[in-house]
């Protein structure tokens, strides 16, 4: 690792260094391709901060895809019915790593309104993992700007080696996540116990 | 356009062994309907559709409401004689309707710009006999709204082109916008739940809810208490 004060000094003569990690980081945080994905309300607002107003090529996170190919952000806007989540899941893992989810409203994180209902996952983190969660009903374009920062944020921090890397550059783990299936009543299971577990209330 | 009476008239002139009923609507619009027999609701609406006066071309709505069988109670005055002295007694009737699915139509023309009539079909009981004949030969826009009835209510049309559950997935038991619909009890946590929720709550969390009932009763009479 190189100082910071001799990085400092080298970069006033003209010589730029930097470790392949920094470098890779900073290319990948300005490059989050989102998957063009919209489920409810929040996807307006999601589309306005895509527009001229807010411009998200700012942060260059313009282009939406349409295939999950493609994509590496994962912006789940709005409410996810459970005949909905199985399909979520599959695009998720139909996405190249390294990739992001980002819950934005109070549906996607919880439910929301409909959380206590029959038709509605009470939350998008039971099957996929989520690294930003938004809240807000819908949450405003800004909200979406300054979740796009969060985890530009988080990706500049990623390690590429060492025992805290992410989970995609560990070779042991399995790589895609469990789609659940339909059921009765429910989808089967009703989360996924890896990633999630029901609240402990403390009595 | 004519009165609903003369639409009345007029339909069990033509369309054989027809009985309508109309029905008041207890609402400021007062917006009657056209009760229809199963069995004749096709021919019926075929000619609403038809008629050259009538014309109604267009069907913006269909609708499912569910009737629980209920006890329905009216109070009745009676003079009873106790004693020599004649007395005005009130007695309650209990009379027993019987349960049904009802679908409700809502027709216009667009050609004649009249409109809404309202045609509403009950099937027998809300157990075995759910079937009603199917309008989407008649309107194809009545197609997945009559979808979406058969699957949050359970009516079977009859002669639908494609009779699927619309909104929820197929291995769905149930029909979920009945009144009798049980949810399954996947109740979670939340930190303030109110009304039906603040039941759900106390019976899977009874300690913990009550605690924060009281916290709050409290803060709310020391409010109360230094104003």
């Amino acid at each position: 690792m190189i100082e910071a004060g001799l990085k400092n000094e080298l970069q006033k003569q003209g010589v730029y260094v930097t470790s392949l990690q920094e470098l890779y980081n900073w290319g990948r945080a300005n490059s989050v391709w989102p998957l063009t994905f919209g489920l409810a309300c929040c996807a307006i607002e999601m589309m306005a901060a895509s527009m001229a107003r807010f411009d998200l090529a700012r942060f260059g996170a313009e282009v939406f895809r349409p295939s999950p190919r493609q994509a590496d952000l994962m912006i789940v806007a709005g409410t996810v019915t459970k005949k909905m989540a199985p399909l979520v899941v599959r695009l998720y893992n139909q996405m190249p790593e390294p990739k992001y989810v980002i819950a934005m409203g109070a549906c996607a994180i919880s439910g929301g309104p409909f959380k206590q209902g029959y038709n509605v996952l009470k939350g998008v983190d039971r099957y996929i993992p989520v690294d930003v969660a938004i809240p807000g009903c819908p949450p405003r374009p800004e909200a979406l700007l300054h979740a796009i920062m969060t985890l530009q944020e988080k990706i500049l921090n990623q390690k590429l080696t060492g025992p805290d890397r992410p989970r995609h550059l560990k070779a042991e783990v399995e790589g895609a996540y469990p789609v659940p299936v339909y059921g009765r009543h429910d989808l089967e299971p009703p989360n996924n116990p890896a990633l999630w577990q029901p609240p402990a209330i403390k009595r | 356009m004519e009165t609903l009476e003369q639409i009345k008239a007029r339909i069990e002139k033509s369309v054989p062994l027809t009985k309508l009923d109309i029905l008041p609507n207890e609402c400021p619009l007062g917006e009657r309907s056209l009760l229809v027999e199963a069995g004749r609701a096709f021919d019926v609406a075929k000619f609403l559709r038809d008629d050259a006066q009538l014309r109604l071309d267009y069907c913006s709505n269909v609708t499912g409401v569910d009737w629980p069988e209920t006890v329905i109670k009216t109070k009745v005055k009676k003079k009873v004689v106790v004693e020599g002295v004649e007395k005005e007694v009130e007695e309650t009737i209990e009379t027993l309707r019987s349960g049904h699915l009802e679908v409700v139509y809502h027709l216009y023309s667009m050609a004649l710009k009249h409109g809404p009539i309202v045609l509403r079909l009950r099937t027998e009981n809300r157990a075995d006999k759910t079937h009603l004949p199917s309008l989407t030969p008649l309107w194809r826009g009545a197609e997945f709204q009559e979808r979406e009835i058969f699957d949050l209510y359970g009516v079977i049309f009859d002669g639908h082109p494609d009779l699927r559950r619309i909104l929820m997935w197929d291995e769905f038991v149930g029909f979920p916008m009945r009144k009798d619909y049980v949810a399954p009890d996947d109740f979670e946590y939340e930190p303030t739940p109110h009304d039906e929720v603040l039941v759900e709550a106390k019976k899977h969390y009874p300690v913990e809810v009550d605690a924060v009932a009281a916290t709050t009763a409290n803060n709310l009479n020391k409010e109360s208490m230094n104003p």
